[in-house]
């Protein structure tokens, strides 16, 4: 099974952000950049699942150049290799381009004869937080569509009533996807290809191999440029909230502060009889 | 007018997160898009226009009552045997053949508000903003990087689509009402059905309901020090009738399970207090308590996050301090 996930960078925030200049972004040159955690757990996903049938693991990106750092990452635990569709300020960007970026990425994949069975996002970005570019893209592609998904499985005979149903992925057969659900664990049968939006909880992300990280150096990276925004970002500007002031009580130190906590418990009322 | 994806639990009950969705849309008066406003104002002295609930499945007569509670004059219920497994596609359309022309079609900030909401806006050509915590006349506001920021917006068109992020208000009873419920005669296309669900196993239940509507949770992060290292704080937990919530440093380390994780990527909670035992306070986990109504640290650093953003703080080792808290509370009980 091919599969292509589809990863972000974003900062790795730690503590209180600052914005930019022009208070539309915040101020990013303190800090150092990651992937979104929801992202981390697909590339797992997707390593394991492609480890189970023999298959490859693409990572895609649309960013700046430098964002080719989280495609070599991925490569670094597993993949095989990336595409940067370079974007010098995604953030101009808003759910539907990038959707549509994508989409016309993977079709020209697939002329090119790289067809992906299966499409993996993480659940939403760590910055935007947008939770729709999966799903937006999957209607793009005409593939069914999961979120919220921690674990996929391979239909054990690899194939499934829809399989080969469209020409843009070489995608046939089935798989098994888990997610969580209001009432448990909701198991789901999703015909290939198919995108999936994974949700961070099923998988622990491995760490990088010193061999990995030498294969990273070396790995393969396709290069597109972005197209113009279509339908744009509604983004006017960004905003912080109000710092507060610490206004901690401190109870005491030690086992001898615990009267004076249990005396704010039965205040609140949150001790039951 | 605003229509509202209500969530209903395994009992029936109208959800927390529904609930503050619901007071959300009905207290907003800047909601709605400029086109519709004037066009939709169906409830004299609700600047909003009516607020009216879209009911999936079942709906008990408990719910329409608390519904109405809630100030819900008109609850679309969507009932057919192809919807009763859950298929974000079929409930989309069912949604989107229901909806207004013009107003806005929102649901709360879960899993299963966000997905439905997505594929809502491009059924019906729209934007959508998820995690929406205020509107007024800027336009508006929502929660980005894991609600350390807020990005100011406007959306085009006539429909808004949007997600309320949890805990944006609270759940506020109004005037009741006694809602007019309309049935609906659908029609579910087979194509909508690729995706539903099999089959769900229970006994894996998610606990991210327990920890979102318990009025005490007891947070556990890498300080208890290992898989076994909880006893006193599970304890504590049992003590108030609580639940249990840890930092996704000890999810990752495989010490419990992602349902019980609080944070940007986890739940985000809204207790009346959350006592935080060992746990720093990195800005993705405070995203998910900033609803906590009292905040208590028990923390051996004085100058850590999560004791300057407390209200109340112990500094000491969590086990000794939570141990001598679950003594006294039982020697008060006696």
């Amino acid at each position: 099974m091919n599969i292509l996930v589809c990863i972000k960078r974003v900062p790795d925030i730690a503590g209180a952000v600052t914005l930019d200049d022009a208070g539309t972004g915040i101020d990013e040159s303190g800090l150092g950049h990651t992937m979104s955690s929801h992202e981390e757990c697909a590339v797992e996903l997707a390593i394991q699942t492609a480890a189970a049938t023999g298959g490859t693991v693409t990572v895609l990106t649309v960013g700046p150049a430098e964002a080719v750092e989280q495609l070599r990452a991925a490569v670094a635990v597993g993949a095989n290799d990336g595409i940067l569709i370079e974007a010098a300020d995604p953030s101009v960007f808003g759910p539907e381009d990038i959707a549509q970026v994508i989409g016309d990425v993977v079709r020209d994949r697939a002329e090119a004869g790289q067809s992906f069975d299966l499409v993996l996002l993480g659940n939403d970005a760590a910055d935007t937080g947008d939770f729709q570019v999966g799903i937006r893209l999957a209607y793009d592609l005409e593939y069914p569509v999961l979120t919220n998904i921690q674990m996929l499985t391979p239909a054990e005979d690899g194939s499934g009533p829809g399989a080969g149903a469209n020409s843009t992925a070489g995608g046939s057969g089935s798989v098994e996807a888990r997610g969580i659900g209001p009432a448990g664990t909701e198991i789901f049968a999703l015909d290939l290809p198919a995108v999936v939006a994974v949700q961070e909880g099923g998988v622990d992300p491995r760490y990088p191999s010193i061999t990995g990280r030498m294969k990273a150096k070396k790995a393969a990276i396709v290069e597109y440029d972005a197209p113009e925004p279509g339908t744009g970002n509604p983004r006017i500007r960004l905003e912080l909230p109000e710092v507060k002031a610490s206004a901690v009580t401190i109870l005491g130190e030690g086992p001898d502060a615990a009267p004076a906590l249990v005396d704010v418990l039965e205040e609140i009322g949150v001790i039951r009889p | 007018m605003t229509y509202v994806f209500v969530e209903t639990d395994t009992s029936g009950d109208v959800t927390l997160t529904s609930a503050e969705a619901i007071t959300f849309a009905r207290t907003n008066t800047h909601l709605l898009p400029d086109g519709a406003a004037a066009t939709s104002r169906r409830v004299a002295g609700d600047p909003s226009g009516s607020t009216e609930g879209v009911v999936v499945g079942e709906l008990t007569d408990d719910a329409v009552a608390q519904l109405g509670r809630l100030g819900v004059s008109v609850i679309h219920h969507l009932e057919h045997p192809d919807l009763e497994d859950y298929s974000a596609a079929a409930w989309a359309q069912a949604i989107v053949d229901i909806a207004p022309e013009s107003g806005t079609l929102l649901a709360s900030g879960t899993p299963r508000g966000m997905e439905l909401m997505a594929h809502v806006a491009v059924r019906t050509g729209q934007a959508m903003a998820a995690n929406i915590v205020a509107c007024d006349d800027d336009g508006l506001l929502r929660q980005v990087f894991g609600g350390t920021a807020f990005e100011r917006l406007r959306l085009d068109g006539d429909l808004h689509v949007l997600t309320i992020a949890g805990h944006a208000c609270n759940p506020e009873e109004t005037t009741p009402v006694t809602p007019e419920v309309y049935d609906y005669d659908l029609t579910i296309a087979e194509a909508d059905l690729a995706t539903r669900v099999q089959r769900t196993e229970a006994e894996v239940a998610d606990d991210a309901s327990g920890l979102t509507s318990a009025r005490a949770v007891v947070g556990a992060g890498r300080g208890v020090g290992s898989e076994n290292g909880f006893g006193e704080v599970l304890e504590l937990v049992d003590h108030l009738g609580g639940a249990l919530g840890v930092s996704r440093v000890v999810t990752g380390l495989g010490w419990r399970p992602h349902s019980e994780q609080v944070g940007q990527t986890g739940s985000r909670i809204s207790p009346d207090v959350y006592i935080a035992c060992g746990i720093s306070g990195a800005i993705q986990h405070m995203a998910g308590i900033e609803g906590a109504k009292t905040l208590v640290a028990i923390n051996t650093d004085a100058e850590a996050t999560m004791v300057q953003r407390a209200d109340y703080a112990i500094i000491g080792d969590l086990h000794e301090v939570v141990a001598a808290v679950n003594e006294e509370i039982v020697r008060r009980k006696q």
